[in-house]
């Protein structure tokens, strides 16, 4: 194969022309400045990216690219997606949605766009509140969250994203934070090299109903000794002094974070996203307590299982192999096909 | 012994058994050996929703008629000349169809106390009078086959299987069928187990000769050839068809099929049978629910496939907000309702009409699509063709309601030929359309057809957004302008007003009708059988059937109106003739049944006649 042409895309070209209607201040346009700013790495050219989302605040994202792309209904952007990718393996297709897009009215269609390792890149906005309907709670609040439609509190448990994905067998599964740019694209450059699809979660703040949701991996002062940055193949150490470690326990299930001082090397658990058995992956994703402590972000998961779409192409491949007749004598013979006569 | 052999031009024989026992296979293979004799044919398989219903009782029987003559016909028959009844329970679920001097064969091994006290029977039917006025034949079917594969290496439940192999060898002989294409079958079907080819065999043989030998049988039947158009003919179910309808659309469209499908009776059919054309570039996918396989079809429509769905009523409701957005988008998109039964689960393999309402109507907003209807098992094909050729060209969803009837029912088809069938290339956008030269306006429509140009992703310099927002004329951006909104709608209304359809067709071979019958869909064949009975008695009545529900045909307001009364029959509460009141103010008669069943022709041909009589 020939080196591809260097396209010398830059963010600019990934601009649309609409004007960005989000509420000042909002998470979203720090990810969309981001995307735009990583889309050129890619070196695919505009034509062949497709954007498609569902609907909330997130959702309104493909407007903003100047690629194709497909503002859809209420949670099925990963199945309208799934179409376009299986029938157009030549595009380079993501999905944006948000929390309660992907996990409340499109549960369905995510678990199962995972199952199947569609080629799709699925940036999930996770703000844990319903911004575009005025504030009501999302299937990733917090119990006991009061909003506009739980006066008294919420009374049902939250989804962890993450846990849901790899309970689906999703074989790429990362998270990000809108306000880190360099580490938002870096986690980008790693869903878009895998072959199937990736789920990425970015922590994205909405500053209206939800602010500071995610404040204490932001702060200066709290954020290092909240946040563990995963790595492939370095010990998992965090905390302004690296002081907090995690390892697995003999005889327990999980994960536990430890005192660096008192846990000798060999213990502390070396991230390996390559693990075959989700349950590490797993493990790694039930680490972060209410109060944001622990919060691994990274990439948790990156397998290779066949894509969906790819394993449906190698089908029709296979069974056009060697077909030598055009489409009408093939036509022609499968009408004919079966029992059939002939009156003179 | 010489048998007696009388001419016959019409028959119509049911056969009736466990849901095990066989009998769509039966009855699927009589109608082949029967196709082969050049006979015009409709069947009707009548099966329950249970796969194993327990054995031997009511809810169990399934059941295939098939009507044959050597005339061109149009329904599968109102009554059962013959009734194959492999147990109790077979012969009570069927009995009142029959008319009195009917044929009746029963396998007597089944007559045990057990079995008919499972269905109710006190004594057996066959010791006392209660089938006196019916030609009883009572048959050792179960033990004579047992007994025909006594030197076979096969086991005694296989032996006992083969009875409907029998049965079928016994009619096969009854009414003089070539029964060479059963044989190839049989060693298809069991080509991995040579065993069971010749035992099977053996059986049809043992039930062929025992009808060539028993007294009991002194007659044999013939039905002549129909008389029909020259060219070759296959005897096809309306989902088959409907199936080739959709792959030869991808042929004359050159583009990629892609049917997006949740398995649902009864139109699961459709998706098994396209799952097994890859090498026509047909795609499928199994969708994880009703919403996701419309929303893959869409998704690979707006990739420049043929987006297909295939589901039922309750599907086509699950469907609703993705055809919205497909309106919206102004995409093709095909949708095919095989209704059945309603509402909820309802009753569902069993048939009715009562989907129109939702196919015009079923959306939220002023969300208008194309709905076509195919009348006939073999015009499924034409119907899937011209669905697809109206999604195609005006770049809309379209719905085809199909229905059970049409679905499982067959007929010969007379093949068309691929040349002649309609060419339906598209042209896909490849350059800017604004006026300066560079913009692209992915809602600038085509004059004639008011369709928005199909610029799919991949295309450089087409790179545009849509989305169910609703959008500004031309540029297609977001617009909350009130005065574009009203456009919209008001375009998106006239979009599938104008498309073009044929002009409905009067069938009234006198000209003298004063009452003309109005019709959609699968009651064409009891409609017209009907109508021709009325003709032959003199009375003279004219029947018209729409293909197009949405839009309708131009001329059928001044077709309504020459008439002095319009009666519509439908297997709904009346839901066409609500439409055609509305539109065009015409007093028209409903005729309405709801019982899962298609009309019979002599129910019409009697409330005809009554409406013929106050005119």
């Amino acid at each position: 194969m020939s080196e591809p042409v260097a396209l010398k895309l830059t963010a600019k070209d990934f601009k649309s022309d609409q004007e960005v209607r989000w509420c000042p201040g909002c998470g979203d346009y720090a990810i969309l400045a981001a995307v735009q700013g990583f889309m050129p790495e890619l070196n695919i050219a505009r034509e062949n990216t497709v954007f498609i989302s569902g609907i909330g605040c997130s959702s309104r994202f493909p407007y903003y690219m100047n690629t194709y792309g497909m503002h859809s209904i209420h949670g099925r952007a990963p199945a309208i997606a799934t179409g376009l990718a299986v029938s157009r393996p030549d595009l380079s297709v993501w999905v944006v949605t948000g929390d309660g897009d992907a996990l409340s009215i499109g549960g369905n269609h995510l678990i199962h766009a995972l199952r199947r390792n569609v080629n799709l890149k699925i940036l999930l906005f996770n703000n844990r509140i319903y911004g575009l309907t005025k504030g009501q709670y999302s299937p990733t609040s917090e119990v006991g969250k009061i909003t506009k439609s739980t006066p008294a509190g919420s009374a049902d448990a939250p989804f962890n994203p993450l846990s849901l994905a790899l309970g689906a067998e999703a074989t790429f599964v990362a998270r990000t934070l809108d306000s880190d740019r360099k580490h938002l694209q870096s986690v980008l450059r790693a869903a878009a090299e895998h072959k199937g699809s990736a789920f990425v979660e970015i922590y994205q703040n909405c500053n209206i109903f939800n602010d500071g949701a995610f404040e204490p991996l932001k702060e200066p002062a709290t954020r290092d000794d909240f946040l563990i940055r995963l790595e492939h193949g370095q010990p998992i150490t965090f905390g302004s002094d690296g002081q907090f470690c995690v390892v697995h326990p003999p005889g327990g299930f999980g994960l536990e974070v430890r005192e660096t001082a008192a846990t000798p090397a060999e213990e502390i658990v070396v991230h390996d996203a390559t693990v075959a058995d989700p349950a590490y992956a797993f493990a790694l994703s039930r680490l972060p307590g209410l109060d944001l402590r622990n919060t691994p972000l990274g990439v948790f998961r990156a397998v290779e299982r066949p894509a969906y779409d790819t394993v449906v192409q190698e089908q029709v491949a296979a069974a056009r192999a060697g077909v030598d007749q055009t489409p009408e004598q093939q036509l022609s013979a499968l009408l004919g096909g079966g029992d059939t006569w002939t009156i003179l | 012994m010489t048998k007696q052999i009388r001419q016959l031009d019409r028959v119509v024989i049911r056969f009736a058994g466990d849901s095990g026992d066989g009998m769509q296979l039966t009855g699927d293979r009589f109608t082949s050996e029967t196709a082969q004799l050049g006979n015009d044919i409709s069947t009707l398989p009548n099966f329950p929703a249970e796969i194993r219903a327990p054995a031997g009782t009511l809810p169990g029987v399934s059941s295939f008629q098939v009507h044959f003559a050597d005339y061109d016909i149009l329904t599968p028959g109102d009554a059962p000349n013959v009734l194959v009844a492999m147990n109790p329970a077979a012969l009570k679920a069927n009995l009142a169809d029959l008319p009195r001097g009917a044929d009746i064969i029963v396998n007597t091994d089944e007559f045990t106390r057990r079995n008919l006290a499972k269905v109710g029977y006190a004594g057996s039917p066959l010791d006392d009078d209660s089938l006196a006025g019916y030609a009883v034949h009572p048959v050792a079917l179960t033990s004579m086959t047992v007994g025909a594969l006594a030197a076979h290496e096969v086991s005694k439940k296989d032996a006992e299987r083969a009875k409907n192999m029998f049965a079928l060898g016994l009619l096969s002989w009854m009414y003089s069928r070539p029964y060479e294409s059963t044989l190839r079958f049989l060693e298809r079907k069991f080509a991995a187990r040579p065993e069971l080819v010749a035992a099977n065999v053996a059986a049809f043989r043992a039930g062929w000769n025992f009808g060539e030998t028993t007294e009991d049988f002194s007659v044999r039947y013939e039905v002549k050839p129909a008389k029909m158009l020259p060219g070759t003919y296959r005897n096809i179910t309306g989902n088959a068809a409907l199936s080739l309808g959709l792959v030869a659309a991808g042929v004359r469209s050159g583009l990629p099929v892609f049917l997006g499908a949740y398995p649902i009776t009864p139109a699961s059919d459709i998706l098994h049978e396209l799952s097994k054309h890859k090498k026509l570039g047909v795609v499928t996918m199994q969708a994880e629910d009703e919403i996701a396989a419309v929303g893959a079809a869409l998704g690979a429509s707006y990739g420049g496939s043929l987006g297909v769905t295939t589901t039922s009523g309750p599907g086509v409701a699950l469907k609703s907000e993705t055809i919205s957005l497909a309106v919206a988008l102004e995409l093709p998109l095909v949708i095919v309702d095989v209704q059945r039964a309603g509402p909820s689960t309802g009753m569902p393999t069993k048939t009715e009409q009562a989907d129109l309402n939702m196919a015009l109507y079923g959306r939220h907003g002023e969300a208008p699509v194309a709905v076509v209807a195919p009348k006939s098992p073999s015009d499924c094909f034409h119907a899937a063709l011209e669905a697809a050729r109206i999604a195609l060209t005006y770049r809309t969803p379209v719905i085809l309601l199909s229905d059970n009837y049409v679905a499982n029912g067959s007929e010969p088809w007379l093949l068309p030929d691929v040349e002649s069938l309609p060419d339906l290339r598209v042209e896909f956008a490849t350059r800017p359309n604004g006026e300066d030269g560079t913009t692209f306006l992915p809602y600038l429509r085509d004059p004639q057809t008011l369709a928005r140009p199909w610029a799919v992703p991949g295309t450089p310099g087409l790179e545009h957004r849509i989305g169910g927002l609703e959008k500004a004329d031309k540029t297609g951006d977001i617009s909350y302008d009130p005065t574009n909104h009203d456009f919209m709608v008001r375009t998106r209304a006239a979009r599938i007003e104008t498309i073009p359809v044929p002009d409905i067709e009067v069938e009234d071979p006198d000209g003298d009708a004063r009452v003309l019958v109005l019709g959609w869909g699968s009651t064409y064949g009891p409609i017209g059988a009907a109508c021709r009975g009325l003709r032959q008695r003199g009375l003279p009545v004219a029947q018209a059937h729409l293909r197009h529900l949405a839009p309708m045909p131009a001329n059928l307001g001044e077709v309504l109106r020459s008439y002095d009364r319009v009666v519509i029959p439908e297997m709904n509460l009346g839901q066409l003739a609500h439409v055609i009141r509305a539109r065009y103010l015409v007093d028209a008669i409903g005729y309405n049944q709801v019982r899962g069943l298609p009309f019979t022709a002599a129910e019409l041909e009697t409330m005809l006649e009554e409406v013929l009589k106050n005119v």
